[in-house]
């Protein structure tokens, strides 16, 4: 009964501070990358003004079916999250967050817009290339802890990061295309000038765009749950280190976000694939071995 | 029994019949009222065993057993003479190798082995009876109305309908009785039966048509699918004579029984498993599976979903307690993994509607063959899951694509733009089956959770394989989600001035795919139900017990209710919006009416959308010689090992 409760207010806290923790990241981020590039940059609070701003806008949509797509996302990204935090199955989460996924990219194709479909088409490639790690990575707890539970894993005695070194690194990698960030921010992006316009989201507007902002901040924050999960431990400073850990690949990912150019597809899919099978399969491989021994 | 019986003679009954009938209106009418009773049969078998468990029939009649052989011979006969009238020695001889083998066996060891029951009934041939009658005759049903399109269409040629019939409604009476035989040699008998069905069913527009009718393309097909299953089939007559030879028994049962460290049953579990892939369909047999599609689309679907592939992994999913953690199941598993791999791979690169469903059964099918080569319990689970989903889904897509080819002209994915206008309730109907492909909540993706579950729990022979089987699924995977998406994304495109063609569609064929939709649903629903009643029953009676299932019943809970949810969003809030239609964005140049822009000579322009097939990845050629590499490797060092230590073993004795 009590293990409900703490469930319960775990899925609450999450559905509740996730977008505020999040907008105030994705704040932070821009003031960050601001300063990077010298210049003073938005108040911290600005994506809030930002989305508040996209609540007020006239209704509008390009198909009738659209509106549907995206609401099926945000629903299944605020599962996802709930899921994790509820300390559901990793795959089960994985797999959530696929659907959610496909939902946004189905969206995007039924506008049949030039823009949103080859924006659509790169999110698939990134989905793609991103999802074997993110695979990996739960089989990596699995061997380690002999449960997909996430509230399993964080009752651990042992710290999952000492022998997921490789999968870690190879997580924070395909962060980088989660995040949207450069270089693989191919499908669309928050930098302005890009040949595809806003790719993915081009056809998009009003409460529907603003929608799948927040969906975004509800989904970084899940996706650092997923870091911090490297360094539970079952004690306080584990927990510590793993909030600290979080956003320190937070910051990591903007100054990459700030450092690179955006690069071709090819690039993407290569390199996170290549990630995938050496730091991901290589680290099971010694995983394996290390329990047998 | 009776029913089984009934369920094996009457569509043999039905199938002469309609090959006697030459009206439309009396075909009709028999095929209605044949496949009703076939599913009605097929329910009402599951009904009378469904609490019961494991039931052996002895039914032991000498009658029988030469009816079977004559037959044997006679189609052994059949095959040699049409190899020699298409020149295609190679068949022939292969019919030559197996059939004077199973004879000479039959009468002279064979005839002092007792066999103590002929027939057998458990929770696994449930589940195949009620596919087989199910989806089987939902195909049957959908051919009617199809048939009279493709008659249309090939004003030309010959009605030659009632054959085509004819094979069909066989087809699902030589599968009833190989998922009900206990006695090996039946089991062959149907065996073969359903490369000889398919044979002749891929060969359809080509064998037997005069010279200026024929299609060369599927004589070709046919031979060549008939040639590596008759490969396949003299892989399991040498399995039969090395069962009779050194275990003293061919019957099912006998043979699981004997363990999987079992000498003689692990020698003989290698020969039916390469029978199994073969069948199945795996590299680097895969290309007969890929010919099949010259034939009608309900030889497609029917071979795709129902029957012939899923002979091959019933057999190797029944074989899984003698495969466990040995050489034949490293073969077994490594071909599968294989296979999942490049065929997921292959897919992408393939804009053919047909040939996309062709390479993901492919693939399915390897991931059924990599469970029953790791042979545990929960491999198993997820494997026999896989069947049941993949069987469903998959004919409902054929069926859909094969109805949007009669309409819109053609079966490239490419030409589909649209069908969401052209045709909604069909575009419908396609992306059900794609999301029940593989998109969590639905079926396939449980399935395939399970089996990455499996594949880290199994127990390792060489400590490599398992991880290597995790890295096929991951990579694999992703693939699949790649090549399911844009086909999706193409069906949920709403592309402006469409107009709606679907009146034109046969009422046999929308039942036939809106049952199989509704069963899409019911089973992605129900499926927990399926597995605590149906498929933990038999783990239970195979293994002596199932550890702990690779999905808590939680779990499974969970992603009903996400179904569920799904639904009741598609239902409360698709299609409905207050706001304003705008047009899409196409840089200012729009011309209005979202179809054209204006390019710079001021002039209106048709805009055009393709998809990414990403041909320098993952070409099909290159995939292809990959995967036969690889896979001929694995079958040849472990068969070829086998073979050696066989002929040493008898070189040894004398």
């Amino acid at each position: 009964m009590n293990g409900y409760v703490t469930m319960i207010i775990f899925v609450v806290a999450y559905l509740v501070l996730a977008p505020f923790v999040g907008g105030l990241l994705a704040g932070i981020d821009r003031k960050i990358t601001a300063r990077m590039q010298g210049r003073v940059g938005p108040p911290i609070l600005q994506p809030f003004y930002d989305v508040g701003k996209l609540f007020e806008k006239e209704p509008i949509t390009v198909n009738k079916v659209q509106d549907f797509y995206v609401l099926c996302f945000f629903i299944f990204i605020l599962a996802t999250g709930a899921f994790f935090f509820a300390g559901l199955n990793l795959l089960l989460v994985i797999f959530t967050l696929t659907i959610a996924s496909v939902f946004l990219i189905v969206g995007a194709f039924s506008s049949n817009s030039p823009y949103a479909q080859v924006g659509a088409e790169r999110e698939l490639l990134q989905m793609m290339a991103y999802e074997p790690m993110v695979l990996l990575t739960a089989i990596g707890f699995y061997i380690f802890s002999g449960s997909f539970d996430v509230s399993a894993i964080v009752n651990l005695s042992g710290m999952p990061f000492f022998y997921l070194i490789g999968i870690f690194v190879g997580f924070v990698f395909i962060l980088t295309i989660k995040f949207r960030k450069s270089p693989f921010d191919l499908s669309m992006s928050h930098h302005a000038h890009q040949e595809l316009v806003k790719g993915l989201v081009t056809e998009y507007s009003g409460k529907t765009l603003g929608l799948i902002e927040i969906a975004h901040w509800y989904e970084n924050i899940f996706l650092l749950g997923f870091v911090f999960l490297f360094f539970c431990n079952g004690t306080w400073w584990g927990y510590l280190i793993g909030v600290v850990v979080c956003l320190a690949a937070y910051f990591l990912e903007v100054l990459i976000d700030n450092s690179f150019a955006r690069m071709k597809w090819q690039v993407a899919i290569n390199s996170a694939w290549i990630v995938a099978l050496c730091l991901g399969i290589g680290n099971l491989f010694i995983l394996k071995f290390l329990l047998m021994v | 029994m009776g029913t089984i019986f009934f369920l094996i003679l009457f569509p043999t009954v039905v199938a002469i019949l309609l090959l006697v009938l030459k009206a439309d209106a009396a075909r009709d009418i028999v095929v209605k009222i044949a496949c009703a009773a076939i599913a009605a049969g097929s329910i009402y078998l599951a009904v009378q065993y469904f609490t019961k468990g494991t039931q052996y029939f002895d039914f032991e009649s000498h009658a029988v057993n030469m009816t079977m052989m004559v037959i044997e011979i006679i189609l052994a006969v059949i095959i040699v003479v049409l190899a020699i009238r298409y020149k295609k020695i190679l068949a022939a001889i292969l019919a030559i190798a197996q059939t004077p083998l199973v004879c000479w066996f039959e009468l002279t060891k064979g005839h002092d082995i007792e066999v103590a029951n002929n027939l057998y009934f458990d929770r696994l041939s449930m589940i195949m009876v009620l596919i087989i009658g199910i989806v089987g005759s939902l195909i049957c049903l959908y051919a009617i109305g199809y048939m009279k399109d493709f008659q249309h269409h090939h004003a030309g040629a010959p009605d030659r309908r009632p054959w085509f019939f004819f094979l069909l409604f066989l087809f699902l009476a030589a599968m009833t009785g190989l998922v009900t035989s206990n006695n090996l040699i039946w089991m062959y008998f149907f065996w073969e039966i359903t490369s000889l069905c398919s044979f002749l069913l891929i060969g359809y527009n080509g064998l037997f048509h005069k010279e200026e009718n024929e299609d060369k393309v599927a004589t070709n097909n046919a031979f060549r699918a008939l040639i590596m299953n008759l490969g396949g089939g003299l892989g399991f007559a040498v399995a039969i004579v090395y069962l009779g030879t050194y275990g003293g028994t061919i019957e099912l049962n006998k043979l699981l029984a004997m363990g999987n460290a079992s000498q003689v049953a692990v020698i003989v579990a290698a020969f039916l498993a390469f029978a199994g892939i073969t069948k199945a369909a795996q590299m680097p047999f895969n290309s007969w599976l890929l010919g099949a599609m010259v034939a009608p689309t309900p030889t497609s679907a029917l071979l795709h979903s129902s029957t012939m592939v899923k002979a091959g992994v019933f057999l190797i999913i029944k074989l899984a307690p003698v495969l466990n953690g040995n050489y034949a199941g490293f073969m077994t598993m490594m071909v599968g993994g294989i296979t999942f791999l490049l065929a997921s791979f292959s897919a992408i690169s393939q804009s053919n509607g047909k040939r996309v469903l062709a390479y993901s059964t492919i693939a399915n099918l390897g991931l059924i063959v990599v469970c029953g080569g790791i042979g545990t319990a929960g491999a198993v689970w997820a494997g026999t899951m896989l069947i049941i989903f993949h069987a469903v889904t998959k004919s409902l897509l054929f069926l859909c694509v094969g109805t949007a080819e009669h309409n819109v002209g053609s079966r490239d994915i490419e030409d589909l733009d649209g069908l969401f206008g052209k045709m909604p309730r069909l575009a419908m109907f396609m992306m059900i089956g794609i999301a029940g492909m593989f998109l969590a909540p639905f079926g396939m993706l449980i399935s395939k959770w399970a089996a990455m579950v499996a594949f880290v729990n199994a127990p390792s022979m060489f400590g490599f394989e398992n991880i290597l089987l995790i890295g096929i699924i991951c990579f694999g995977s992703a693939a699949t989600a790649f090549y399911w998406v844009k086909w999706l994304g193409k069906m949920a495109a709403v592309v402006a001035g469409t107009k709606n063609i679907q009146q034109n569609v046969h009422g046999s064929e929308w039942f036939a795919q809106g049952t199989l939709v509704a069963l899409t649903i019911i089973v992605c629903l129900l499926f927990p139900f399926i597995s605590s009643k149906i498929i933990v029953p038999y783990l239970n009676e195979t293994f002596g017990g199932i550890a702990d299932l690779a999905i808590s019943s939680t779990n499974m809970i969970i992603m009903c209710i996400m179904v569920a949810v799904i639904l009741l969003l598609i239902v409360f809030f698709f299609g409905r919006t207050n706001k304003k239609i705008v047009n899409i964005y196409l840089s200012g140049v729009n011309e209005g009416d979202n179809l054209q822009f204006e390019d710079a000579f001021k002039a209106p322009k048709p805009l055009a959308l393709r998809n990414w097939y990403m041909d320098s990845y993952f070409g099909e050629k290159k995939m292809n010689v990959i995967g036969d590499i690889l896979s001929s490797v694995a079958i040849i060092y472990v068969l070829g090992m086998i073979i050696g230590f066989v002929i040493g073993g008898i070189g040894g004795g004398m």
